[in-house]
């Protein structure tokens, strides 16, 4: 009994070991982007900062005009989840609810949107969305970011959409509502569960991306967080605090949603990877 | 109801956002850089039809390193299932039997997933950095001065040293899959088994592994298919220097469109990523297929 509480020990003891393999740089981050360069560079690398220089957040956000990039980044997520959460209720809803040959072909046809890699369009994307001059705008991000965020929207729809029994649909019927009456009174109302899920599912593709992100965006009116703090970095090569801050303003609205989301982040993280 | 259900206008404007978006982006594209890979195109001026000259080009072309690009993702896969996979396998077992916090230490493990490629990447720039970063005043502090390197400068750890985060951000990911999975294995297994007299090590082996199979699929594809792809991490680390040592297709294909406008070949290039990514899903399908499948498939014969 005692060799099995001595084996329990060591696995904890690998547990936090990897706890703190993870952890560390987030730290990590968070302490540098309040110090300054000669604390950085030696005489507190890792500890808590001595002084807490907020100036870096300062400078961040005018000289490195982190404010914008985060606006920016915030209204392409928030188009971009309207147009996946629309697309996907309504695709979904022709999916399930009617009836009509090929739908099951229909639908694996949107699966194959889960397998294609988001390189594969590049090139020609890059030509249409030129040809519409539409390079450094907002819209040269959210169209591929929607079509790219669609498949897994349509996936989660089905998945609670099933799960509403057809005879809501045939009291509505009866009381004389037409089929986009049953869609936008019944159908959408109930689907909040569903919104939430999407949601958090598209606004973590379109925050982190960069590929895209870097190429259909050239001036820094339109630039998103990402390509922002690739930017910064080139411009504060010589003060890390300034890269810091810029990375935790780039970093803590994922981690906050986390913090109080952590479970449904993960189920959505699971349901992509169960069926694609 | 029915005769609702069964109109053919409303079904073609619930279903017209999707599939327009879906087939104008995503589809229609693939084809269209199938066509444009058999052409010498700069963008903007004509396009000379070469036939299958980019693609020849690209594999026989010392100066463009396609060959050496793919290899090092090719290298970068293997890691991801030898050892990447292994380690997240290892946690997912732990973790799922049943242990106090395991869930806080899944959520503490599967954070940096959601972290921002460029944030992890500038960060590691940092730790990496060779006169301040952590892991040489460590070294320093620890007295293996001679071990302190330009890790991401030279030639010879460049490639390690660029393969280490995308290793270290995506290891929570499978591990998440994993422990979902095992956490469905029914618990009348795990007793049976015991009652028989398994101890942890035999009923991993012969209960918990083989019934999440279809999970280790999925993470063997997605770890292969990741590694093929894989952009972000390289791009914001070393894009491919010290002397292209570190170029992977991804990088290749960005820099034959946007500093060498060669369409065509940047075309090539992604088309090949997507075969190949295709090619290998179905591959590993077939290793991971079950043995009842096989059974059959020789009963047939």
């Amino acid at each position: 009994m005692k060799r099995l509480k001595g084996k329990e020990c060591l696995v904890y003891a690998i547990f936090g070991i990897w706890a703190l393999i993870n952890l560390f740089p987030v730290y990590w981050m968070f302490t540098f982007s309040l110090k300054s360069n000669e604390e950085i560079f030696g005489a507190n690398v890792a500890g808590l900062p001595n002084d807490w220089l907020w100036s870096n957040y300062t400078r961040a956000v005018t000289t490195g005009d982190m404010g914008r990039y985060f606006i920016n980044s915030t209204i392409i997520a928030v188009a971009t989840i309207i147009i996946v959460l629309f697309a996907s209720m309504m695709a979904t809803f022709a999916l399930t609810r009617f009836m009509w040959k090929g739908q099951k072909k229909m639908n694996s046809f949107f699966m194959l949107g889960l397998t294609i890699p988001i390189h594969a369009a590049i090139v020609p994307i890059y030509v249409i969305i030129s040809r519409l001059h539409l390079i450094n705008t907002y819209w040269a991000l959210i169209i591929p970011y929607a079509a790219f965020s669609l498949a897994m929207g349509i996936l989660i729809c089905t998945g609670f959409m099933t799960e509403l029994p057809i005879e809501l649909d045939e009291a509505a019927c009866l009381d004389g509502c037409g089929t986009w009456g049953i869609f936008f009174r019944i159908i959408v109302p109930l689907m909040k569960p569903a919104v939430a899920a999407i949601s958090i599912y598209t606004f973590l593709q379109c925050w982190n991306e960069l590929m895209f992100a870097t190429i259909f965006i050239s001036d820094g009116v339109h630039r998103t967080l990402p390509v922002g703090v690739q930017a910064l970095a080139g411009q504060f090569m010589k003060e890390w605090g300034p890269i810091g801050a810029a990375m935790v303003l780039a970093t803590f609205p994922t981690l906050l949603a986390y913090l109080f989301l952590s479970r449904k982040i993960q189920d959505s993280f699971i349901a992509g990877a169960v069926k694609g | 109801m029915t005769k609702l259900y069964s109109n053919k206008v409303n079904i073609f404007l619930f279903i017209l956002p999707a599939l327009l978006l879906f087939f104008l982006i995503l589809v229609a594209p693939i084809f269209v850089s199938g066509y444009y890979s058999l052409f010498d195109w700069n963008g903007f001026g004509e396009k000379t039809y070469i036939g299958f000259e980019n693609y020849r080009e690209l594999f026989t072309s010392n100066s463009i390193g396609f060959t050496k690009a793919l290899g090092n993702s090719l290298l970068l896969a293997l890691f991801s299932v030898f050892v990447q996979l292994p380690i997240s396998l290892g946690f997912a077992l732990l973790l799922g039997k049943g242990r106090k916090g395991e869930r806080a230490f899944l959520s503490i493990y599967f954070a940096p997933v959601l972290i921002s490629t460029v944030v992890i990447g500038q960060l590691w720039l940092k730790i990496y950095n060779p006169s301040y970063g952590i892991l040489n005043v460590v070294l320093r502090a620890i007295g293996l001065e001679s071990w302190a390197k330009i890790w991401l400068g030279e030639v010879e750890t460049a490639l390690g040293a660029a393969f280490i985060p995308t290793l270290w951000q995506y290891v929570g990911y499978h591990m998440l899959l994993m422990y979902a999975a095992i956490k469905s294995v029914p618990t009348e297994y795990r007793e049976a088994a015991m009652i028989d007299g398994a101890n942890e090590g035999q009923i991993n082996r012969y209960i918990v592994i083989p019934y999440i199979k279809p999970i280790l699929k999925v993470c063997t594809i997605f770890a292969v298919t990741g590694s093929l792809k894989s952009f972000d991490l390289i791009y914001v680390l070393t894009n491919g220097a010290p002397l292209h040592s570190t170029e992977v297709p991804s990088t290749l294909m960005i820099s034959m469109l946007f500093l060498r406008n060669r369409y065509g070949m940047g075309s090539t290039i992604a088309l090949l990523l997507i075969v190949l990514c295709f090619a290998f899903a179905l591959i590993i399908g077939y290793i991971f297929r079950n043995k009842e499948d096989y059974q059959r498939e020789k009963i047939k014969r």
